[in-house]
Protein backbone atom coordinates (compact mmCIF):
# COMPACT_ATOMS: atom_id res chain seq x y z
CA UNK A 1 0.00 0.00 0.00
CA UNK A 2 2.88 1.99 1.20
CA UNK A 3 4.72 1.94 -2.28
CA UNK A 4 0.88 2.41 -4.33
CA UNK A 5 0.79 6.04 -2.30
CA UNK A 6 4.17 6.91 -3.36
CA UNK A 7 3.57 5.63 -7.24
CA UNK A 8 0.17 7.88 -6.75
CA UNK A 9 2.06 11.05 -5.50
CA UNK A 10 4.37 10.71 -7.88
CA UNK A 11 1.85 10.54 -11.14
CA UNK A 12 -0.17 13.68 -9.59
CA UNK A 13 2.93 15.74 -9.31
CA UNK A 14 3.79 14.66 -13.06
CA UNK A 15 0.62 15.16 -14.10
CA UNK A 16 0.76 18.92 -12.90
CA UNK A 17 4.61 19.60 -13.53
CA UNK A 18 3.65 19.16 -17.03
CA UNK A 19 1.69 22.11 -17.48
CA UNK A 20 4.52 24.23 -15.96
CA UNK A 21 7.35 22.87 -17.64
CA UNK A 22 5.59 22.65 -20.94
CA UNK A 23 4.87 26.51 -20.49
CA UNK A 24 8.45 27.43 -19.86
CA UNK A 25 9.35 25.63 -23.07
CA UNK A 26 6.17 27.44 -24.88
CA UNK A 27 7.33 30.80 -23.16
CA UNK A 28 10.88 30.76 -25.02
CA UNK A 29 9.25 32.25 -28.26
CA UNK A 30 6.34 34.48 -26.94
CA UNK A 31 7.10 37.64 -26.45
CA UNK A 32 5.46 39.60 -23.85
CA UNK A 33 3.75 42.32 -26.55
CA UNK A 34 2.62 39.58 -28.85
CA UNK A 35 -1.03 38.78 -29.61
CA UNK A 36 -0.45 35.35 -28.48
CA UNK A 37 0.62 36.30 -25.66
CA UNK A 38 -2.31 38.66 -24.48
CA UNK A 39 -4.10 35.63 -26.09
CA UNK A 40 -2.76 33.33 -23.25
CA UNK A 41 -3.49 35.63 -20.39
CA UNK A 42 -7.09 35.53 -20.96
CA UNK A 43 -7.26 32.35 -21.09
CA UNK A 44 -5.12 32.24 -18.01
CA UNK A 45 -7.65 34.50 -15.74
CA UNK A 46 -10.45 33.12 -17.72
CA UNK A 47 -9.84 29.22 -16.76
CA UNK A 48 -8.87 30.71 -13.28
CA UNK A 49 -12.37 32.10 -12.61
CA UNK A 50 -13.95 29.31 -14.05
CA UNK A 51 -12.20 26.77 -11.83
CA UNK A 52 -12.96 29.32 -8.57
CA UNK A 53 -16.73 29.59 -9.74
CA UNK A 54 -17.25 25.42 -9.94
CA UNK A 55 -15.56 25.26 -6.71
CA UNK A 56 -18.15 27.62 -5.12
CA UNK A 57 -21.26 26.28 -7.43
CA UNK A 58 -20.16 22.40 -7.79
CA UNK A 59 -17.90 21.96 -4.70
CA UNK A 60 -16.76 18.45 -4.05
CA UNK A 61 -16.00 17.53 -0.38
CA UNK A 62 -17.40 19.59 2.55
CA UNK A 63 -18.28 22.71 0.88
CA UNK A 64 -21.20 20.32 -1.00
CA UNK A 65 -22.85 20.03 2.28
CA UNK A 66 -23.16 23.58 2.80
CA UNK A 67 -26.35 25.04 1.52
CA UNK A 68 -25.91 26.77 -1.96
CA UNK A 69 -27.70 29.32 -1.31
CA UNK A 70 -25.74 30.05 1.82
CA UNK A 71 -22.39 29.78 -0.32
CA UNK A 72 -23.59 32.90 -2.44
CA UNK A 73 -24.62 34.43 0.20
CA UNK A 74 -20.76 34.41 2.23
CA UNK A 75 -19.27 35.06 -1.26
CA UNK A 76 -21.09 38.38 -1.89
CA UNK A 77 -20.63 39.73 2.01
CA UNK A 78 -16.92 38.98 1.02
CA UNK A 79 -16.75 40.55 -1.69
CA UNK A 80 -18.21 43.67 -0.02
CA UNK A 81 -16.09 43.28 3.31
CA UNK A 82 -13.23 43.71 0.31
CA UNK A 83 -13.77 46.63 -1.39
CA UNK A 84 -14.92 48.19 2.44
CA UNK A 85 -11.85 47.50 3.96
CA UNK A 86 -9.71 48.95 0.55
CA UNK A 87 -8.97 45.44 -0.94
CA UNK A 88 -7.65 44.10 2.61
CA UNK A 89 -7.44 40.31 1.78
CA UNK A 90 -7.07 38.72 5.60
CA UNK A 91 -10.95 40.41 6.77
CA UNK A 92 -13.22 38.98 4.36
CA UNK A 93 -10.86 35.62 4.34
CA UNK A 94 -11.03 34.57 8.29
CA UNK A 95 -14.93 36.84 8.20
CA UNK A 96 -15.82 34.03 5.28
CA UNK A 97 -14.57 31.23 7.42
CA UNK A 98 -16.53 32.20 10.91
CA UNK A 99 -19.71 33.34 9.01
CA UNK A 100 -20.04 29.92 6.72
CA UNK A 101 -19.64 28.25 10.17
CA UNK A 102 -21.92 29.80 12.22
CA UNK A 103 -24.36 29.71 9.21
CA UNK A 104 -23.79 26.08 8.72
CA UNK A 105 -24.61 25.35 12.79
CA UNK A 106 -27.36 27.61 13.53
CA UNK A 107 -29.01 28.11 10.00
CA UNK B 1 23.66 33.13 -8.62
CA UNK B 2 20.46 34.50 -6.60
CA UNK B 3 19.87 38.35 -5.84
CA UNK B 4 19.38 37.95 -2.38
CA UNK B 5 17.57 41.66 -2.27
CA UNK B 6 15.00 40.77 -4.83
CA UNK B 7 14.44 37.53 -3.63
CA UNK B 8 14.16 38.92 -0.06
CA UNK B 9 11.40 41.78 -1.38
CA UNK B 10 9.45 38.60 -3.09
CA UNK B 11 9.53 36.39 0.18
CA UNK B 12 8.56 39.47 2.19
CA UNK B 13 4.90 39.45 0.18
CA UNK B 14 3.74 36.72 2.55
CA UNK B 15 3.37 39.31 5.02
CA UNK B 16 0.93 42.56 4.96
CA UNK B 17 -2.75 42.93 4.22
CA UNK B 18 -2.66 41.16 0.56
CA UNK B 19 -0.80 38.28 2.58
CA UNK B 20 -1.71 34.72 0.84
CA UNK B 21 -0.59 33.24 4.46
CA UNK B 22 -3.81 32.54 5.80
CA UNK B 23 -5.83 31.57 2.68
CA UNK B 24 -2.38 28.98 1.86
CA UNK B 25 -2.36 27.96 5.01
CA UNK B 26 -6.08 27.58 5.74
CA UNK B 27 -6.38 25.06 2.57
CA UNK B 28 -3.35 23.29 3.15
CA UNK B 29 -4.38 22.81 6.86
CA UNK B 30 -7.13 20.62 5.23
CA UNK B 31 -5.51 18.58 3.34
CA UNK B 32 -2.81 17.61 5.83
CA UNK B 33 -6.18 16.32 7.73
CA UNK B 34 -7.91 14.92 4.38
CA UNK B 35 -4.69 13.05 3.53
CA UNK B 36 -4.04 11.66 7.54
CA UNK B 37 -7.51 10.69 7.02
CA UNK B 38 -7.60 8.28 3.75
CA UNK B 39 -4.06 6.96 4.93
CA UNK B 40 -0.92 8.73 4.46
CA UNK B 41 2.01 9.09 6.58
CA UNK B 42 3.22 12.01 7.53
CA UNK B 43 6.72 11.62 5.56
CA UNK B 44 4.04 10.81 2.08
CA UNK B 45 1.90 13.72 3.14
CA UNK B 46 4.56 16.20 2.87
CA UNK B 47 6.12 14.49 -0.14
CA UNK B 48 2.86 15.13 -2.06
CA UNK B 49 2.73 19.08 -1.27
CA UNK B 50 6.48 19.24 -1.53
CA UNK B 51 6.09 17.75 -5.04
CA UNK B 52 2.64 18.83 -6.59
CA UNK B 53 1.85 21.92 -4.76
CA UNK B 54 -1.41 22.48 -6.63
CA UNK B 55 -4.66 22.56 -4.55
CA UNK B 56 -6.62 21.44 -6.67
CA UNK B 57 -4.27 18.56 -7.85
CA UNK B 58 -4.20 17.44 -4.25
CA UNK B 59 -7.66 17.23 -3.71
CA UNK B 60 -8.41 15.35 -7.03
CA UNK B 61 -5.64 12.72 -6.20
CA UNK B 62 -7.06 12.04 -2.71
CA UNK B 63 -10.65 11.68 -3.94
CA UNK B 64 -9.73 9.32 -6.72
CA UNK B 65 -7.82 7.52 -4.28
CA UNK B 66 -11.07 7.22 -2.27
CA UNK B 67 -12.91 5.78 -4.74
CA UNK B 68 -9.83 3.60 -5.80
CA UNK B 69 -9.51 4.91 -9.68
CA UNK B 70 -6.69 3.35 -11.96
CA UNK B 71 -3.29 5.42 -11.78
CA UNK B 72 -4.28 6.29 -15.23
CA UNK B 73 -7.39 7.70 -15.04
CA UNK B 74 -5.75 9.63 -11.41
CA UNK B 75 -3.12 10.94 -14.13
CA UNK B 76 -5.75 12.66 -16.00
CA UNK B 77 -8.23 13.75 -13.63
CA UNK B 78 -5.14 15.31 -12.13
CA UNK B 79 -3.67 17.02 -15.67
CA UNK B 80 -7.16 17.86 -16.82
CA UNK B 81 -7.89 19.94 -13.28
CA UNK B 82 -4.17 21.45 -13.37
CA UNK B 83 -3.98 22.18 -17.43
CA UNK B 84 -4.95 25.86 -16.22
CA UNK B 85 -0.94 25.72 -15.02
CA UNK B 86 -0.38 26.34 -19.04
CA UNK B 87 -1.89 29.37 -19.64
CA UNK B 88 -0.95 30.45 -16.38
CA UNK B 89 2.76 30.10 -17.02
CA UNK B 90 2.83 31.33 -20.48
CA UNK B 91 1.23 33.97 -19.29
CA UNK B 92 3.71 34.78 -16.25
CA UNK B 93 7.03 33.41 -17.75
CA UNK B 94 7.75 36.02 -20.92
CA UNK B 95 7.11 38.87 -18.28
CA UNK B 96 10.13 37.53 -16.46
CA UNK B 97 12.58 35.98 -19.01
CA UNK B 98 15.80 38.03 -19.46
CA UNK B 99 18.76 37.06 -21.78
CA UNK B 100 21.43 37.32 -18.80
CA UNK B 101 19.75 35.00 -16.49
CA UNK B 102 20.66 31.22 -16.68
CA UNK B 103 17.33 29.07 -18.21
CA UNK B 104 17.56 26.81 -15.18
CA UNK B 105 16.26 29.51 -13.01
CA UNK B 106 12.72 29.37 -15.27
CA UNK B 107 12.33 25.70 -15.10
CA UNK B 108 13.20 24.89 -11.73
CA UNK B 109 11.04 27.68 -10.71
CA UNK B 110 7.65 27.33 -12.79
CA UNK B 111 7.48 24.72 -9.96
CA UNK B 112 5.77 27.74 -8.00
CA UNK B 113 3.64 28.30 -10.61
CA UNK B 114 0.29 28.57 -8.62
CA UNK B 115 -2.86 30.81 -8.33
CA UNK B 116 -1.77 32.49 -5.41
CA UNK B 117 1.93 33.28 -6.23
CA UNK B 118 0.86 33.90 -9.69
CA UNK B 119 -1.66 36.31 -8.76
CA UNK B 120 0.87 38.58 -6.04
CA UNK B 121 3.27 38.41 -9.38
CA UNK B 122 0.74 39.84 -12.13
CA UNK B 123 0.21 42.33 -9.48
CA UNK B 124 3.78 43.04 -8.41
CA UNK B 125 6.02 42.67 -11.66
CA UNK B 126 5.69 45.95 -12.92
CA UNK B 127 7.49 47.54 -9.98
CA UNK B 128 10.66 45.12 -10.39
CA UNK B 129 13.26 45.99 -13.21
CA UNK B 130 12.69 42.90 -15.77
CA UNK B 131 16.60 41.49 -14.99
CA UNK B 132 15.56 40.99 -11.20
CA UNK B 133 12.26 39.45 -11.93
CA UNK B 134 12.81 36.13 -11.44
CA UNK B 135 14.58 36.44 -8.29
CA UNK B 136 11.39 38.28 -6.81
CA UNK B 137 9.78 35.77 -8.05
CA UNK B 138 11.65 32.77 -6.72
CA UNK B 139 11.24 34.76 -3.26
CA UNK B 140 7.79 34.65 -3.60
CA UNK B 141 7.61 30.98 -4.89
CA UNK B 142 9.86 29.58 -1.80
CA UNK B 143 7.75 31.69 0.21
CA UNK B 144 4.44 30.35 -0.40
CA UNK B 145 5.42 26.83 -1.01
CA UNK B 146 7.23 26.96 2.43
CA UNK B 147 3.65 27.88 4.15
CA UNK B 148 1.71 25.05 1.90
CA UNK B 149 4.06 22.62 3.28
CA UNK B 150 4.35 23.77 7.32
CA UNK B 151 0.42 24.18 6.77
CA UNK B 152 0.19 20.33 5.67
CA UNK B 153 1.87 19.55 8.10
CA UNK B 154 0.06 21.29 10.84
CA UNK B 155 -3.36 19.52 9.54
CA UNK B 156 -1.93 16.11 9.57
CA UNK B 157 -0.99 16.78 13.36
CA UNK B 158 -3.63 18.77 13.87
CA UNK B 159 -6.59 16.34 12.30
CA UNK B 160 -8.28 15.11 15.45
CA UNK B 161 -8.90 18.25 16.57
CA UNK B 162 -10.69 19.80 13.28
CA UNK B 163 -14.34 18.83 13.48
CA UNK B 164 -16.38 18.97 10.18
CA UNK B 165 -17.48 22.44 11.11
CA UNK B 166 -14.06 23.67 11.57
CA UNK B 167 -13.12 21.94 8.25
CA UNK B 168 -16.03 23.54 6.42
CA UNK B 169 -14.62 26.91 7.39
CA UNK B 170 -11.17 26.42 5.88
CA UNK B 171 -13.37 24.78 3.01
CA UNK B 172 -14.17 28.58 2.30
CA UNK B 173 -11.44 30.27 2.81
CA UNK B 174 -9.28 30.14 -0.42
CA UNK B 175 -11.92 30.19 -3.14
CA UNK B 176 -13.22 33.39 -0.85
CA UNK B 177 -9.35 34.55 -1.49
CA UNK B 178 -9.24 34.15 -4.79
CA UNK B 179 -12.32 35.27 -5.54
CA UNK B 180 -11.43 38.87 -4.09
CA UNK B 181 -8.43 38.76 -5.71
CA UNK B 182 -9.37 38.10 -9.00
CA UNK B 183 -12.12 40.87 -8.30
CA UNK B 184 -9.19 43.07 -7.47
CA UNK B 185 -7.09 41.98 -10.87
CA UNK B 186 -10.39 43.39 -13.21
CA UNK B 187 -8.16 46.24 -14.49
CA UNK B 188 -8.92 46.07 -17.73
CA UNK B 189 -12.04 45.31 -20.26
CA UNK B 190 -10.36 42.23 -21.63
CA UNK B 191 -8.81 40.99 -17.86
CA UNK B 192 -12.48 42.06 -16.33
CA UNK B 193 -14.39 40.14 -19.56
CA UNK B 194 -12.51 37.09 -19.26
CA UNK B 195 -13.15 37.43 -15.40
CA UNK B 196 -16.78 37.37 -15.63
CA UNK B 197 -17.20 35.09 -18.74
CA UNK B 198 -15.23 32.24 -16.78
CA UNK B 199 -16.85 32.60 -13.73
CA UNK B 200 -20.35 32.13 -15.44
CA UNK B 201 -19.54 29.57 -18.83
CA UNK B 202 -17.08 27.64 -16.08
CA UNK B 203 -20.58 26.02 -13.98
CA UNK B 204 -22.33 26.11 -17.18
CA UNK B 205 -20.20 23.78 -18.86
CA UNK B 206 -20.45 21.76 -15.73
CA UNK B 207 -23.99 20.36 -17.08
CA UNK B 208 -22.49 19.31 -20.58
CA UNK B 209 -18.65 17.94 -18.95
CA UNK B 210 -17.98 18.02 -15.26
CA UNK B 211 -14.60 16.69 -16.24
CA UNK B 212 -13.83 19.07 -19.15
CA UNK B 213 -15.78 22.23 -17.89
CA UNK B 214 -13.11 24.77 -16.41
CA UNK B 215 -11.07 23.87 -19.63
CA UNK B 216 -13.98 24.40 -22.05
CA UNK B 217 -15.60 26.98 -20.23
CA UNK B 218 -12.12 28.74 -19.70
CA UNK B 219 -10.76 28.50 -23.23
CA UNK B 220 -14.14 29.71 -24.28
CA UNK B 221 -14.42 32.99 -22.56
CA UNK B 222 -10.93 33.90 -22.23
CA UNK B 223 -11.21 33.79 -26.41
CA UNK B 224 -13.83 35.62 -26.25
CA UNK B 225 -12.51 38.22 -24.42
CA UNK B 226 -9.41 38.24 -26.21
CA UNK B 227 -11.63 39.14 -29.18
CA UNK B 228 -13.88 41.54 -28.13
CA UNK B 229 -10.75 43.18 -26.18
CA UNK B 230 -8.88 43.36 -29.39
CA UNK B 231 -11.61 44.76 -31.45
CA UNK B 232 -12.06 47.73 -28.45
CA UNK B 233 -8.15 48.42 -28.32
CA UNK B 234 -8.50 49.37 -32.23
Amino acid sequence: MTSNIVLVILITSFATFLSRFLGVLSSENIKETSKIFRWFNCLAYSTLAALIARIVIFPSGLLSEVDYFVRIIVVILSIGLFFITKKNLVYPTIFSAIILSLFNSYL
Amino acid sequence: MIDSKYFLKGFASIRGVRSPAIALGASFIAIGALLKNIGFTIQESIFSTFLTYALPGSLVMAESMIIGASLINIFIAVWLVNARLYPMTVSLMPLLMHKSQPKWKYYLSCHFIAVSSWLIMKDNYEQINKESRIDFWIGIGVATWSVAIFSTVIGYLASDFLNEDVLIGLAIINPIYFTCMMVGAMKTIKISLSIILGAVLGPAFYFVSPEWCILFGGITAGTVAFLIGEINDK
